[in-house]
C-alpha cells in the first residue's frame, strides 16, 4: 500500500514538475504575478511529493518487502538495518530517485531561501530548475522505475552487494550527488539569466553559495570514496583516474573554477559571460558523469549496446539542457556587458589565469576519460587511458596553479604590482624553499616528486596565512582584528590551505612511500624502514558470515613496542569470496599498513607491509578544503544580499 | 570507522570494478562478480620477485604501464588477476632474459595489442589525445590574455571608471 503511494506520489511529482516548468516562466514573460507565484508552492510540493516517495521506497527496504523487485534483487532481510537504508541508493532505481530528490531538495531551498530575489529572476529560476526535474521524472517513471513488483514474491531477497556494505560507502552517493546535482541551481541561475538578458552583482552573490555548498559537498563525497579505497582495497591506492571517478572530478574542478569567476562578477562585474559559461558546462559535466555512469557506456561499449535506452535517454536530456543552454547562451551572451576595468597585473586577471588552469585540466581530464571510445569509434583503434597519461597530463597544471595561487591571491583589485604582491611573502618562500631543500637532502634516492611537493604544499599553506595576516593592518592589535576578519578571509585561507596540503600529501605519499613483500615465518623479525616486525602468531577466528585468520603483527621502532596490528584474511563461504582487512596504525607523520597473505608451503605467510608518510594529510587537506568553503559560506555577505542590487556598481572592490 | 564483524564484504580488491557494479547496475554485479571470483591471489607476490633490486625496480615501473587485460583500468602491478600474475612474470623474464624495457614492452604489445598499454603511445590519431591539453592551454590562454588586455585597455579610455551613459549623468547632476 504504502508503496503504491510512493509509486503515485512519484508520478505526481513529476506532473507538478511539468505544471511548475511552464506556467512561473510564462508568467515571468507576461509580468503576471498570480502565475510566477506558483512557482513556489509548486516547489515545495515537489520536493514533499518526492520525499514521500523516496521514503516509502527506503520503507520497502527496511521492511524487506519482497514484493518489489528491486527489493528483492538489492536486499536481503539479514542485512544490518544501516546496508538496508543505504540500499535504498545501493542500485540504479534507486539512485536515481535520490538524484531527483536532492534536485527537488535544491529546487525547494531555492523557493524557502530565495525570499529576497526579484519575483521574475525566482520564477525562471524555479521554471529552469523544474524543467530539468521533469525530464529525469520521466526517466525514472519510464525506463527505471524503482516501484516494479513482481508476480511471485520470494521468500527471501538475492541482497545487496557485500562490497557496498561499509559505513564509509553509504553515505559516499548522497554527498557525491549532493555536489553533483546542487550544481544545477548554479545552471538553473545562468539560465535564467540569459533569458532575463541581465547579469550583475547581485546574481553572482546569489549563485555563489549554492555553488560553494555543492563544491563542499562534493569535494566530501570524493574524498569518502578515496578514503574507502585507501583502507579497504589492500594496498593503499587513493586516486585510479577511473572513469566514474573522473565524472565526479571533472563536475569538482569546474565548480572550483566557478566559485572563483563568481567573485569577479560580484566584486567588479566583469567575467560575466564567461562565468554564465561556466555554469552552464558545471552542470553539463555533472550529466556527462551520469550519463558515463549510468549508461555504463565507458565501461565497456557492450554495456551500452545491451541497454541502450537508459543511455540514450540520458544522451538525450544531456543533449537537450546543455545544447539548449549554450544556444540561448550564443544568442545572449553579448547583453552581458562587462563593467568592470582592471588592468593586466590584477586580482581580476589572477581569477582569470586560475579559471584558464582548472578548465584546461578539466577538459584534459575529459579527454583522457573519453579517448578510448572516440579511438574505438573514429579510428578502429582499441587501446587503454590510464593513470600514467592522467598524471603526466594532469599535473603540470596543478603545479603551476599551486606556484601562482599565493601571488594572485594578495594582488590587489583593479591595478597591482607583482613584486609588491610578492614582497610580503618573502617569507613564506623561502621557507618553503628551505622545506624542499631539507626534504631533498634527507631522502633516499634522487626522487624530484617529493620536494617539489613539499615546496608547493608549504608555499600554498604559509602563502595563504601570510595573505590572512597582511589583512590585519600594519599596528595595533592585530591578533583581535585577526580573528573579527570577515569569515569569507578565513574560509578563502582555510581552503587554500587545504588545497596546499593536499598536494603535498599527495606528492609525499608517491616519492616517499616504502614497500615490503616477502615470505615470513612465525617469530621471526624483519625490518621494514625504521621498523622491525614480528609475525608473532595466525589465529583462526569465526565471524558471523565469515572464516578469518588474523594474523597479530608486532611493530617495534628502536627495541620499542609501537603498534600492534591485526590484518585478517577472510573467507566469505555462502559467497566464496577471500576478502583482505589491512591492519593499519594511523599516525600523524605516516601510517603503518600491514596485509597478510596465503600460507606458503614451509609453515611462512605472505606479508606485505607499507610505510605511507602523510597519508592522512590527504583526506585532512580535503577536510580542510571543505571547511573553507562551509566558513565562506557562512560569511555575512551573503546573509544580507538582499540589498545588494540596488548599489548597480557592484561592491567596491575593498 | 573500520566495518564491524557483520559487515559482508567481498574482496575483489578493486575499487573500480565495485564503482562499476555499483553505478552502472546488476548487470555488471554480475560481471564483476564473476571476475572477482577468480582472483584470489594478490598483486606482486613474493615468489615473483627477482633477486636483483635494480631488475626488479625497472619490472615494477613496466608492470605498472601495463594494462590487467580482464580488469577494468587496472594495472598488472595491482591487481589480483591470474592473468596480470602471468604478466607480471613474463615482464620479468624478458627482463632477465636481458631486455630492455622497450623491447619488453614492445613484445607484449605484439602479444596482446596496444589495449595493453595504460600510457597510449603518441603516434598517429593519439597525437590529438596527447596535444589536446596544450592546445587548449594555448587557444585558452590566447583569449584570456586578450580578454585581460581588451579590459585594461578600456581602463586607460575610461579612466574615471565611468560609462559614457554616467558620465553624461554626472554632468547633468553637477549642472543642476
Amino acid at each position: 500500500m504504502i508503496t503504491e503511494l510512493g509509486h503515485f506520489a512519484l508520478i505526481l511529482a513529476f506532473l507538478v514538475a511539468c505544471v511548475q516548468a511552464v506556467v512561473p516562466m510564462v508568467g515571468a514573460a507576461r509580468r503576471w504575478p498570480g502565475w510566477m507565484a506558483v512557482a513556489e508552492p509548486a516547489a515545495s510540493l515537489q520536493f514533499l511529493l518526492t520525499a514521500f516517495s523516496f521514503a516509502a521506497l527506503t520503507w520497502a527496504f527496511i521492511t524487506s518487502d519482497f514484493s518489489l523487485r528491486l527489493v528483492v534483487l538489492n536486499s536481503h532481510s539479514a542485512k544490518p538495518l544501516l546496508y538496508k537504508i543505504s540500499g535504498t541508493w545501493g542500485n540504479h532505481e534507486g539512485s536515481m530517485l535520490l538524484w531527483v530528490l536532492i534536485l527537488t531538495l535544491f529546487g525547494a531551498c531555492a523557493a524557502w531561501f530565495g525570499g529576497n530575489l526579484p519575483p521574475g529572476l525566482r520564477a525562471r529560476v524555479l521554471s529552469v530548475q523544474a524543467s530539468v526535474a521533469v525530464a529525469f521524472f520521466a526517466f525514472i517513471l519510464f525506463t527505471s522505475n524503482p516501484f516494479l513488483r513482481v508476480e511471485m514474491p520470494p521468500f527471501d531477497g538475492q541482497d545487496l552487494n557485500p562490497l557496498l556494505q561499509d559505513p564509509g560507502l553509504a553515505f559516499h552517493p548522497p554527498f557525491l550527488y549532493l555536489g553533483y546535482v546542487g550544481l544545477s541551481m548554479a545552471f538553473s541561475f545562468a539560465v535564467a539569466a540569459l533569458i532575463e538578458g541581465r547579469v550583475d552583482a547581485a546574481w553572482a552573490r546569489w549563485v555563489r553559495p549554492w555553488t560553494l555548498a555543492a563544491w563542499v559537498f562534493l569535494t566530501i563525497g570524493i574524498a569518502l570514496g578515496s578514503w574507502w579505497a585507501y583502507y579497504e582495497l589492500g594496498w593503499g591506492g587513493f586516486w585510479f583516474w577511473d572513469p566514474v571517478e573522473n565524472a565526479s572530478f571533472m563536475p569538482w574542478l569546474l565548480a572550483a573554477a566557478l566559485l572563483h569567476s563568481a567573485i569577479v562578477v560580484e566584486k567588479r562585474e566583469a567575467l560575466k559571460s564567461w562565468t554564465i559559461l561556466l555554469a552552464i558546462l558545471a552542470f553539463g559535466f555533472s550529466l556527462i558523469g551520469t550519463f558515463i555512469v549510468r549508461s555504463g557506456v565507458l565501461t565497456s561499449v557492450h554495456a551500452f549496446a545491451n541497454d541502450p535506452e537508459r543511455g540514450v535517454f540520458i544522451l538525450l536530456i544531456l543533449a537537450f539542457f546543455v545544447g539548449g543552454a549554450l544556444t540561448l547562451f550564443s544568442v545572449r551572451a553579448q547583453v552581458m556587458e562587462a563593467r568592470g576595468v582592471f588592468g593586466v597585473v590584477s586580482r581580476e586577471s589572477a581569477l582569470v589565469l586560475n579559471n584558464v588552469l582548472l578548465a584546461v585540466a578539466c577538459f584534459v581530464v575529459f579527454v583522457g576519460t573519453i579517448w578510448p571510445l572516440l579511438a574505438e569509434m573514429f579510428f578502429d583503434r582499441k587501446l587503454s587511458v590510464g593513470p600514467p597519461f592522467f598524471n603526466l597530463a594532469f599535473s603540470p597544471f596543478m603545479v603551476v596553479l599551486g606556484a601562482i595561487l599565493p601571488v594572485g591571491a594578495m594582488l590587489p583589485w583593479k591595478r597591482g604590482r607583482i613584486a609588491r604582491a610578492f614582497r610580503p611573502l618573502r617569507a613564506a618562500f623561502v621557507l618553503a624553499l628551505a622545506l624542499a631543500a631539507l626534504a631533498w637532502a634527507m631522502q633516499t634516492g634522487k626522487s624530484t616528486l617529493g620536494p617539489i611537493g613539499l615546496f608547493l604544499g608549504a608555499w600554498v599553506v604559509f602563502g595563504a596565512a601570510t595573505d590572512l595576516w597582511m589583512r590585519t593592518g600594519r599596528k595595533g592589535n592585530r591578533f583581535g582584528r585577526l580573528i573579527r576578519l570577515p569569515r569569507a578571509d578565513w574560509g578563502k585561507a582555510v581552503a587554500h590551505s587545504g588545497l596546499g596540503i593536499t598536494i603535498f600529501a599527495v606528492a609525499g605519499l608517491t616519492a616517499w612511500e616504502q614497500e615490503d613483500i616477502r615470505v615470513t615465518q612465525l617469530g621471526e623479525a624483519f625490518d621494514v624502514g625504521a621498523y622491525t616486525l614480528v609475525l608473532e602468531q595466525v589465529e583462526k577466528a569465526r565471524g558471523p558470515n565469515y572464516l578469518s585468520e588474523i594474523g597479530h603483527v608486532t611493530a617495534s621502532r628502536n627495541g620499542r613496542v609501537v603498534a600492534r596490528l591485526r590484518p585478517e584474511k577472510r573467507v566469505y563461504p555462502v559467497a566464496q569470496m577471500p576478502t583482505t582487512e589491512a591492519g593499519i596504525d594511523y599516525r600523524v607523520f605516516r601510517d603503518l599498513y600491514v596485509v597478510i597473505g596465503d600460507r606458503q608451503g614451509d609453515g611462512g605467510w605472505i606479508v606485505r607491509t607499507y610505510i605511507k608518510p602523510f597519508a592522512n594529510w590527504i583526506w585532512a587537506g580535503s577536510i580542510l578544503m571543505a571547511l573553507g568553503g562551509l566558513l565562506s559560506l557562512s560569511d555575512r555577505r551573503f546573509r544580507v544580499a538582499a540589498g545588494a542590487r540596488r548599489v548597480p556598481g557592484g561592491v567596491p572592490a575593498e | 570507522m573500520r566495518g564491524g564483524e557483520f559487515l559482508q564484504k567481498i574482496r575483489i580488491g578493486n575499487l573500480q570494478r565495485f564503482r562499476a557494479v555499483f553505478l552502472a547496475g546488476k548487470r555488471v554485479v554480475a560481471l564483476a562478480v564473476l571476475l572477482g571470483a577468480a582472483a584470489a591471489a594478490q598483486a606482486v607476490e613474493p615468489d615473483e620477485i627477482l633477486p636483483d633490486p635494480a631488475l626488479e625496480a625497472r619490472a615494477r615501473d613496466i608492470s605498472k604501464d601495463l594494462r590487467c587485460l580482464v580488469c577494468r583500468n587496472e594495472s598488472i602491478d595491482e591487481s589480483n588477476a591470474q592473468l596480470a600474475k602471468d604478466l607480471r612474470v613474463l615482464v620479468r623474464e624478458r627482463l632477465t632474459a636481458g631486455d630492455s624495457d622497450a623491447e619488453v614492452m614492445e613484445y607484449v604489445v605484439d602479444r596482446y595489442g596496444e589495449y595493453v598499454l595504460l600510457r597510449p603511445t603518441a603516434s598517429g590519431a593519439n597525437l590529438l589525445l596527447w596535444a589536446a591539453g596544450p592546445l587548449m592551454l594555448v587557444l585558452a590562454g590566447g583569449i584570456g590574455i586578450a580578454f585581460v588586455r581588451r579590459r585594461s585597455r578600456a581602463t586607460s579610455r575610461e579612466a574615471d571608471g565611468l560609462s559614457e551613459a554616467e558620465s553624461t549623468r554626472l554632468a547633468e547632476i553637477l549642472d543642476e
